[in-house]
């Protein structure tokens, strides 16, 4: 079904003022199928019935789940690889060397969506350095949708969600399996604390991170947003953190004072230690 | 590129080998393990094996237990392809020589996800996007 221009445009300014996502002309044919499931539970047929009854309400409630269910994105357990196994092989190994004094180690998964890069995460940590076990592990895992959050902290799976990119010897591993539901057990879940974030706002972290994951993200942001959210990102990240973005993002045309580091097939960011942010 | 597809069930057997066509290998296909035991005699090496678990004649873990006693096949890899998902009957696959597991049902970006995760070429096309 095609939405009416006007309705198109209405949930694009919808969008950009309560979450600052940018959706533009060309991926205005994703909004039936990310609307689909609020419309029904709205007890609405069509996405044009929930539109008109948003502007006549002005809910704040129903404008908030529209803009949750309009930036659900894509992700899956270890997605692309490489970036963890550039943690296994490099950052973690040095992490472990320049944090012996403090043992503590902290990481953020922005944009989390339904969880599974920070658990991802967490099993790369749980599964290959033992010597982790007395240290003090954070991983913060945030989004801007309560409801994608909550059943990311349920850590439930499908059993086609955890067919995508989780191997067969970790999912034994690191999973209880309850029919078709399978669940990350808690020596894992207990790693990872879940945050509603909303990127575009001020935000401040009280610790400082070793490594963020911010990762197919930014590219639903508009320039302003992105160059103010890796400015903040910046700000919070240890002189010698790393960042990890997309495998098909980069910071070109952005100033921001990141070095790019490339190992292989995978590149992360830190912050270049001479200059300061601008104000 | 030769790829050896097991599975009793022709309509599977015809996905399998749509998505390894798109990844450039020529497809062997069998019926049981007894029938992939022949067509591994009779044909060049095969690095990889997608192999169902219940089949009649002899089953995939039997098929897997034959092969990996083997050596003539040590590099092929072996993929179940399968509704089992019993963690017990896994780990005795992964026990006997199973590479990786792909539960059905799968997309294929499922398939070649754990193809890539086990080291069998696969296409990428990753375009680069600027922010």
């Amino acid at each position: 079904m095609t939405l009416a221009v006007d309705d198109i445009n209405f949930l694009q300014k919808l969008l950009a003022d309560r979450t600052g996502h940018v959706l533009n002309d060309a991926q205005s044919y994703l909004l039936d199928s990310r609307l689909k499931s609020l419309v029904s539970a709205q007890g609405f047929e069509t996405v044009e019935q929930l539109v008109a009854k948003t502007r006549a309400s002005n809910s704040p409630l129903l404008q908030d789940q529209i803009a949750e269910a309009m930036t659900i994105n894509e992700t899956f357990f270890f997605r692309d690889m490489h970036p963890f196994e550039a943690l296994q092989e490099t950052i973690i190994p040095q992490l472990i060397e320049s944090r012996r004094q403090t043992q503590t180690i902290n990481i953020w998964a922005g944009a989390c969506s339904s969880g599974q890069e920070p658990y991802s995460i967490a099993i790369v940590l749980r599964e290959h350095f033992p010597e982790l076990m007395d240290w003090n592990i954070k991983i913060l895992a945030t989004d801007i949708s309560d409801e994608i959050l909550a059943r990311a902290k349920s850590g439930e799976y499908s059993q086609f969600e955890v067919n995508r990119g989780m191997p067969a010897k970790l999912l034994i591993r690191h999973f209880d399996r309850n029919g078709s539901t399978w669940t990350v057990k808690n020596e894992i879940r207990k790693l990872i604390e879940f945050r509603k974030v909303n990127l575009t706002k001020s935000w401040f972290f009280a610790d400082m991170f070793d490594i963020v994951f911010l990762r197919n993200v930014l590219i639903y942001f508009s320039v302003e947003n992105k160059q103010r959210i890796l400015e903040q990102v910046h700000r919070s990240l240890a002189s010698d953190g790393c960042l990890f973005l997309g495998g098909g993002e980069s910071i070109i045309r952005l100033d921001v004072p990141f070095d790019r580091e490339t190992n292989g097939q995978t590149s992360w960011y830190q912050p270049v230690p001479s200059r300061k942010m601008k104000k | 590129m030769n790829a050896l597809v097991v599975d009793d069930s022709r309509a599977m057997r015809k996905i399998l080998r749509s998505i390894l066509l798109d990844l450039g290998y020529q497809i062997i296909e069998a019926e049981h393990g007894l029938d992939a035991i022949e067509k591994l005699k009779e044909n060049d090496p095969f690095e990889i094996a997608l192999v169902d678990w219940n089949m009649p004649e002899m089953n995939g873990l039997e098929f897997v237990q034959h092969v990996r006693e083997n050596s003539d096949h040590d590099n092929m890899k072996l993929v179940m392809v399968t509704t089992e998902t019993e963690p017990d009957r896994m780990v005795k696959a992964l026990m006997a020589g199973v590479d990786e597991f792909v539960m059905k049902p799968f997309t294929p970006e499922i398939l070649i996800d754990k193809l890539r995760l086990i080291g069998v070429s696969v296409n990428a096309g990753n375009q680069c996007e600027e922010l």
